[in-house]
């Protein structure tokens, strides 16, 4: 019974959160900001399907959102590709340098694992710093959006919304298929108890590689689909204060969970838009506090939290 | 005279600058060493605490005009103290559980420092003179040493190995290694197994804040001195192996060296020469060059 009504509730919650997305160009959510958020929160599920659901703390993943979003806007106004084909090769670059730095990472396990990542994102950090096509400390600025299957002109905020909500849902749907399907199964295995999958026949590195090869391909995704909305990539794209900020955007909205890590990724992207202006240096400050009491006193996020006062009911009741 | 097309008095300058560079290298990976040894913490706040040393330098002189040999002193302990607090208010809720949470938790606390610092001095550098007693240079016949970089590297050194010599050669030091081993144990043999886990996290600041004063001079002091080097100190971490001591201070200083090296016969490549390392040594030899687990 209990269970029932709680599967129906989360289908409720599920619609209801579609349905404000769908109708949020029409009830004055400004949709720059929604479009950036929504790209923020791909890339906050591409790596909590690293974090959350395989144990693996990358502390890179700026990196490869980064690549993706050098490679798609040089694509696109330099090389007069179309919007489509720049964001695959963005997002199949991102996840080529993913293939090449993971197979280096999983040879460590653990918080090795979070060092190794973060070292090799600064060093491709480093390779932008000073790659010629990348313009060095101004970026690549104006990418124009192009025409989608040259059809379909993205000029429009309104059409360009609609598009990267497509791409969110699609990728969100990837992840919770791909979570719930038997590779995913072992994946969680892993996260609980390595030793036990290996002991169980896993070839448990192949799995981690390529959970990690996904991941860091839809980061990339996210990368890409941002230099689109924005028209711009420039070094802060790529810099490693983007990856501890995604780590956060996951643990506050809940490490594990499906939903957490996009309202995650909307929290941190909306009081940002909204501190800019106001306080300076101090966003850093805040940003900072935030993960101490994250870790210190809030680390099931918003949506963990939500299922555990749900469970605790549900005994209580019982 | 010249090596390899280059001036020989560049090729001893650039020499000398990355044995400096590794000095510190030296200094830090050692701190976070032995905490991550006894605490199960990586630090990411190491870097911002050897920024905040630096920054108790500048400032101890800028605003009370105490000079360099006192800030060399005042630093450490201005900073140990801080370590203090961290350990006793945020650090000790973490032992219990994965240590993910202790890395998250300190890059938390180094954008704060860094926010903060940023607010009150900008990001551009301050500059910090070299104290009186160190200023000009000695010229050994071969090359023109500037005094206050050999002091530098001979100041870091003498640390690097008093601490090696505490840890391996002393009651304490025992009891320290005991600790990282079963601290369930030594507990319950009668040693204040939570004071020493605080002094050690205090000990492994003021070291960072000794190397933020020893720096002061030779670099720009700006908030962000300290999370740029953290990530190279990582991965000078995952090249050396955490398990030993003198094995982290000689991976330290040798890749300083090779930094060094690299800006002579190929700048670009000097900001990445170490992460390349890195990568090298984790495909042939996974557990880092002194690492004991396989």
């Amino acid at each position: 019974m209990q269970s029932a009504a709680l599967a129906r509730s989360a289908r409720l919650a599920w619609w209801a959160g579609l349905a404000v997305l769908a109708a949020a160009p029409f009830i004055g959510l400004y949709p720059i900001f929604m479009m950036n958020a929504l790209c923020f929160a791909i890339f906050a599920c591409a790596f909590n399907l690293l974090l959350g659901f395989t144990g693996l703390l990358s502390f890179g993943h700026a990196a490869y959102f980064g690549a993706a979003a050098y490679v798609t806007g040089w694509l696109v106004r330099t090389a007069g590709w179309s919007p489509e084909l720049g964001v695959i090769a963005g997002t199949v670059l991102a996840g080529l340098i993913g293939l090449a730095v993971g197979l280096i990472a999983i040879r460590r396990q653990g918080i090795y694992f979070a060092m190794i990542t973060l070292a090799m994102a600064q060093m491709v950090y480093f390779v932008w710093l000073q790659a010629p096509f990348t313009g060095g400390e101004d970026g690549l600025q104006g990418v124009p959006r192009g025409t989608l299957f040259g059809f379909i002109p993205l000029a429009s905020d309104v059409t360009l919304y609609y598009v990267v909500l497509a791409v969110f849902v699609a990728v969100f749907l990837f992840i919770v298929r791909v979570v719930h399907s038997p590779y995913g199964q072992v994946l969680k295995a892993i996260r609980e108890n390595e030793p036990r999958a290996v002991s169980l026949g896993y070839d448990v590195d192949r799995y981690k590689l390529l959970a990690f090869v996904l991941s860091t391909a839809l980061a990339g995704l996210a990368g890409s689909m941002k230099t689109l909305v924005l028209g711009f990539a420039t070094l802060s794209d790529a810099h490693w204060s983007l990856s501890g900020e995604v780590v956060l955007m996951a643990l506050l909205g809940g490490l594990g969970t499906f939903a957490g890590p996009v309202l995650g990724a909307f929290t941190i992207i909306g009081l940002q838009n909204f501190l800019a202006d106001r306080v300076g240096a101090w966003v850093t400050v805040i940003i900072g506090a935030i993960f101490v009491v994250c870790v210190v006193a809030f680390r099931r996020g918003f949506v963990g939290e939500l299922l555990a006062w749900q469970q605790r009911r549900g005994k209580q009741a019982d | 005279m010249e090596i390899l097309g280059i001036p020989l008095q560049a090729f001893l300058g650039q020499l000398m600058l990355g044995l400096v560079n590794g000095s510190f290298y030296a200094m830090l990976s050692l701190g976070l060493a032995v905490i991550f040894g006894l605490l199960g913490i990586v630090n990411f706040a190491h870097g911002a605490l050897y920024m905040i040393g630096a920054y108790v330098a500048w400032m101890s002189l800028e605003y009370f005009g105490l000079n360099y040999w006192f800030a060399l002193v005042l630093a450490p302990l201005v900073v140990g103290a801080l370590g203090v607090v961290i350990e006793r208010t945020l650090l000790k809720r973490l032992y219990k559980i994965d240590p993910i949470y202790g890395l998250l938790l300190t890059f938390g606390l180094a954008l704060i420092a860094e926010g903060v610092f940023r607010d009150q001095f900008g990001v551009s550098g301050q500059q910090y003179p070299v104290p009186e007693l160190l200023q000009g240079a000695t010229n050994l016949g071969f090359m023109v040493l500037p005094n206050y970089r050999a002091f530098v590297v001979f100041a870091s050194l003498l640390v690097c190995l008093a601490t090696w010599w505490v840890i391996e050669r002393t009651r304490l030091g025992s009891y320290l290694r005991a600790g990282t081993e079963n601290p369930a144990l030594v507990q319950a043999f009668g040693v204040n197994v939570p004071m020493m886990v605080m002094l050690t996290y205090a000990a492994g600041a003021g070291l960072a804040a000794l190397a933020g004063v020893l720096a002061a001079p030779v670099i720009q002091v700006t908030p962000l001195m300290g999370s740029n080097l953290i990530i190279v100190v990582f991965a000078v971490v995952v090249i050396g192996g955490m398990g030993s001591i003198l094995g982290s201070i000689l991976t330290g200083l040798v890749l300083g060296i090779v930094e060094g090296l690299t800006k002579v016969f190929y700048p670009e490549a000097s900001s990445v020469v170490v992460f390349v390392i890195m990568a090298i040594v984790l495909m042939i030899r996974p557990a880092g060059l002194f690492g004991k687990e396989a």
